[in-house]
C-alpha cells in the first residue's frame, strides 16, 4: 500500500525532504522503520516517535495505510 | 455559560506582539462573570550554548496533531476546571529572543482555579503538542531545542 511519510526538524534534515509517499507491504510499524533505516542510514541515530493517523503508536502496530509522521523531540513553548 | 468553540487554529506567524496580549485581556471585560484571570507568557530565552548566543527560535510543528492536541488539552482543561473561557495561541516561524512565542490565558469566577488550570494546560502543550524549535545562534548555525 501506498503510504504518505511526514519529516519534521532535525528528522528532514536527515532525510532532506518533508514528505514522501512509500509503497510498503503490510505489517507493523516496525518493518516500515525498518526500511526508513536503510534508506535514511543517519536515522538511526536520532530521537523520535511514530505517529499514525496524528497518534502516537509504538512498534508493533499495525499499519492501516494512513498518514505516518517522524516527529521529533517536542519543544513547543 | 462556557466559551466552547468549534476548533480553530492557535498558531499565529511570528512573535506574539504585547498589543494583541493586551487587546485580549481587554475583550473579556463584557464577560463580567469573571473574577480571575490568569496568563502564561513563553518568551525566547538567549540561551548561551558553548559560547553561542541564541538569537532566535524558528518554530515548525505537525500542524494537523498539534491542532487536534491543543483542543484535547483544551477539552481536558474544561472538563477538569471551573473555566469561563480559555485561549491559547503558539508562534510559527521565528521568534526572537525577548519576543513572546507561546501566550496562555485561563479565566474563572474564582482565582484558585485558574492557577492550577494554567499550570496543567502549559504541562500538557509541552508534553503532547508536537511542535519543533530550531534555535538559531547569532553566526546562523543552528541547534535543536528540547523540552526539560
Amino acid at each position: 500500500m501506498l503510504i504518505t511519510i511526514k519529516y519534521f526538524g532535525q528528522i528532514a534534515e536527515v532525510t532532506q525532504k518533508e514528505e514522501e509517499q512509500l509503497e510498503v507491504s503490510k505489517g507493523s510499524v516496525s518493518g516500515l522503520l525498518n526500511t526508513l533505516n536503510t534508506k535514511y542510514s543517519d536515522l538511526k541515530n536520532k530521537d523520535f516517535q511514530i505517529a499514525q493517523n496524528q497518534e502516537l503508536v509504538d512498534l508493533d502496530t499495525e499499519l492501516t495505510g494512513a498518514e505516518i509522521a517522524l516527529l521529533p523531540p517536542f519543544a513547543g513553548g | 455559560m462556557k466559551d466552547k468553540k468549534p476548533m480553530k487554529s492557535v498558531f499565529k506567524a511570528g512573535a506574539i506582539t504585547s498589543e494583541f496580549i493586551g487587546n485580549s485581556i481587554y475583550k473579556h471585560q463584557t464577560k463580567t462573570s469573571i473574577g480571575a484571570h490568569n496568563i502564561f507568557l513563553g518568551q525566547v530565552r538567549a540561551d548561551d550554548i558553548k559560547g553561542k548566543t541564541v538569537s532566535a527560535i524558528e518554530y515548525t510543528a505537525y500542524e494537523d496533531m498539534a491542532n487536534q492536541k491543543f483542543h484535547e488539552v483544551r477539552e481536558s482543561a474544561f472538563e477538569k476546571f471551573d473555566l469561563t473561557c480559555m485561549h491559547i495561541y503558539h508562534s510559527l516561524g521565528t521568534v526572537k529572543a525577548g519576543e513572546i512565542c507561546l501566550f496562555v490565558f485561563v479565566s474563572s469566577p474564582r482565582r484558585k482555579v485558574v492557577f492550577e488550570a494554567l499550570e496543567f494546560i502549559v504541562e500538557a502543550i509541552k508534553a503532547d503538542v508536537p511542535v519543533f524549535g530550531k534555535e538559531i545562534f547569532e553566526d546562523e548555525s543552528h541547534q535543536w531545542k528540547l523540552n526539560s
